[in-house]
């Protein structure tokens, strides 16, 4: 596939757009018809370890999590701002393109106070759908794996 | 302030002082008399160390200990501080090692924790080094006794603590051996830290009574409805306890309408990946829920499908780590496995129901700090007599757990209950 860096960057630049906008439902249109998303404990990875904190293996399942953080579940009341740093093209074939990048989530409380949530590495398979890029497997690697507090939106 | 047995406003433990959350005092005492008292603390699995030499990294109350398997197989666990200058003696989390060799001076301790060789004991052309009276037998690292239930390692300090089995008392010890009732596998662990005392969290496991409430997921998915059979039963000294549920025990229109009576919504969403939610029966007991907390800061979890066993560790007055091990059984079929991941989402930091606990618990925390001479309410289900009960609106266990913490902080007053 050919790989077109520009359309990457603005991949990753909407992804972390619409999670801090609170937009989560047009945040999921930025992944394929059927997709997968975990947010993996480095913990976990480095010992070969399954266990996600989040595991969605299916758009399905994607969506109940999001209906889940709307209708039922409380949490801490908090804006989230992502940083995410510079993709790395770690491969490309036929169907798609791997591609890596770091990232920062900060979060500022009620009473305006800043603190570093959480920082990883985004490991993304990105495939081309309705003539867009779209991300088929999204694994978000945990480097803050202690999580503060806790984890209800998305990274 | 010395804290006295004067401190309780009531011989039930029905009202809590909040100082006990929020006094350095009272958390150096809790440190000595109980995680390192008459108490046992789960340390790991048994499957974590398959092998000669391995070990981990674990803690009861703020102490760092390592637990590992010695060259015949034996399990030992001792404090993992070098006797020399007090540094830890092993930093990684987990390992394989013939040895364990502090980096600082390098004193060398066996796998049973005895000090084996320490650098230049005799000193360099006969000068320096130890003196010959300086007793290698006696600076050793500080062992634990240990033992297990079905490969759940559990460990003390104290030379005062009874039996294993015994401290746990028969329907702890049953409701373990259920859980560990076939060899285990690691699936992962997650960690939290939490804001908030440890005890906050300790008396949580042990809320009947929130569930539902607050985990707003339990019941607007209808995983789990305090209208189900199901109830706390407790050891005879009330300082465990095991909040459990049957599957499917309820009627649908009774649900309905009690939770409409305590204005929480029920079953009006449907999953649309119901697997997430669907509980698979793995033996002849119907119990789809158990929860079974172990006096002071251990928790074997049973939701659904979803096994797990937390560790509760105080990280100071103001902090807690909860740590926690995923697991499933050696003989699962791989669709098991993939059904155990999915289900991993209904727990931990980021758990459909758990995640509001975090939150529940600082919010505590942070409101009741300024106020440590106020206390707390706990009465659901009645105050007075500390029994079990088969209902679910309750919290019962709570002051269970305080009478024993009361006991063993030498707070106790004449004529508590028990």
């Amino acid at each position: 596939m050919t790989v077109d860096r520009g359309a990457v960057t603005d991949l990753f630049a909407e992804y972390g757009a619409r999670l801090d906008a609170g937009r989560y439902d047009d945040w999921l249109g930025l992944f394929s018809a059927e997709c997968r998303y975990q947010v993996l404990p480095r913990e976990n990875a480095d010992a070969g370890l399954p266990v996600a904190l989040i595991f969605c293996d299916s758009r399905a399942m994607l969506e109940d999590r999001l209906r889940a953080l709307q209708e039922a579940n409380k949490y801490n009341l908090h804006t989230d701002r992502h940083l995410i740093g510079l993709p790395r093209i770690a491969g490309d074939d036929a169907a798609g393109i791997d591609v890596e990048a770091p990232f920062a989530v900060f979060q500022t409380d009620q009473e305006g106070g800043t603190t570093l949530f959480a920082a990883g590495l985004y490991r993304d398979r990105l495939v081309t759908e309705h003539g867009g890029l779209r991300i088929r497997d999204k694994l978000v690697l945990l480097d803050t794996f202690a999580v503060p507090s806790l984890l209800a939106t998305p990274l | 302030m010395m804290v006295t047995a004067a401190i309780w406003p009531a011989l039930d433990y029905s009202r809590v002082p909040y100082r006990l959350y929020h006094d350095s005092e009272i958390y150096r005492r809790e440190q000595e008399r109980i995680f390192q008292g008459p108490v046992w603390n789960y340390l790991g699995l048994d499957a974590e160390i398959p092998n000669s030499g391995d070990f981990r990294m674990t803690y009861v109350g703020d102490t760092p200990v390592v637990f590992n398997r010695d060259e015949a197989g034996a399990m030992h666990a001792f404090v993992n501080r070098c006797a020399h200058r007090g540094a830890l003696v092993r930093r990684e989390i987990s390992g394989n090692a013939r040895e364990h060799t502090c980096l600082y001076h390098q004193w060398c301790y066996g796998l049973d924790g005895r000090l084996t060789a320490i650098p230049f004991r005799r000193g360099i052309r006969g000068k320096g080094g130890m003196g010959p009276e300086f007793d290698m037998g006696a600076h050793g690292l500080r062992k634990l006794h240990v033992d297990n239930v079905n490969g759940a390692i559990f460990g003390t300090l104290s030379e005062d603590a009874e039996p294993l089995e015994t401290y746990l008392g028969a329907p702890v010890l049953a409701q373990l051996k259920r859980l560990l009732d076939r060899p285990v596998t690691v699936l992962g662990y997650n960690r939290q830290r939490v804001k908030a005392n440890w005890k906050l969290y300790a008396e949580n496991t042990r809320d009947n009574y929130h569930a539902s409430l607050l985990h707003e997921f339990l019941v607007t998915f209808g995983l789990d409805r305090s209208t189900q059979v199901g109830g706390v039963t407790m050891d005879a000294r009330h300082r465990h306890n095991i909040t459990w549920a049957e599957a499917d025990s309820d009627d649908e229109e009774a649900a309905q309408q009690a939770y409409a009576g305590a204005r929480v919504r029920s079953n009006y969403l449907s999953l649309q990946e119901p697997d997430l939610v669907t509980f698979r029966r793995e033996r002849a007991d119907p119990l789809n829920l158990a929860v079974t907390s172990v006096f002071p800061s251990s928790v074997f979890v049973q939701i659904s499908n979803s096994l797990a066993i937390r560790q509760i560790r105080p990280r100071g007055i103001d902090e807690v780590e909860i740590f926690q091990t995923m697991f499933g059984y050696a003989d699962d079929p791989a669709d098991m496995v993939h059904h155990r991941l999915r289900q991993a989402n209904l727990v931990g930091p980021a758990g459909l129901v758990s995640m509001e606990d975090g939150e529940a618990l600082e919010v505590a925390h942070k409101a009741s700090k300024p106020e440590i001479d106020t206390h707390t309410v706990i009465e659901l289900g009645g105050a007075g007599e500390i029994s079990d009960r088969d209902y679910r609106v309750t919290d019962v266990p709570l002051r269970g757990f305080w009478s024993y913490y009361a006991e063993l902080l030498g707070i106790e007053p004449e004529g508590a209950v028990r």
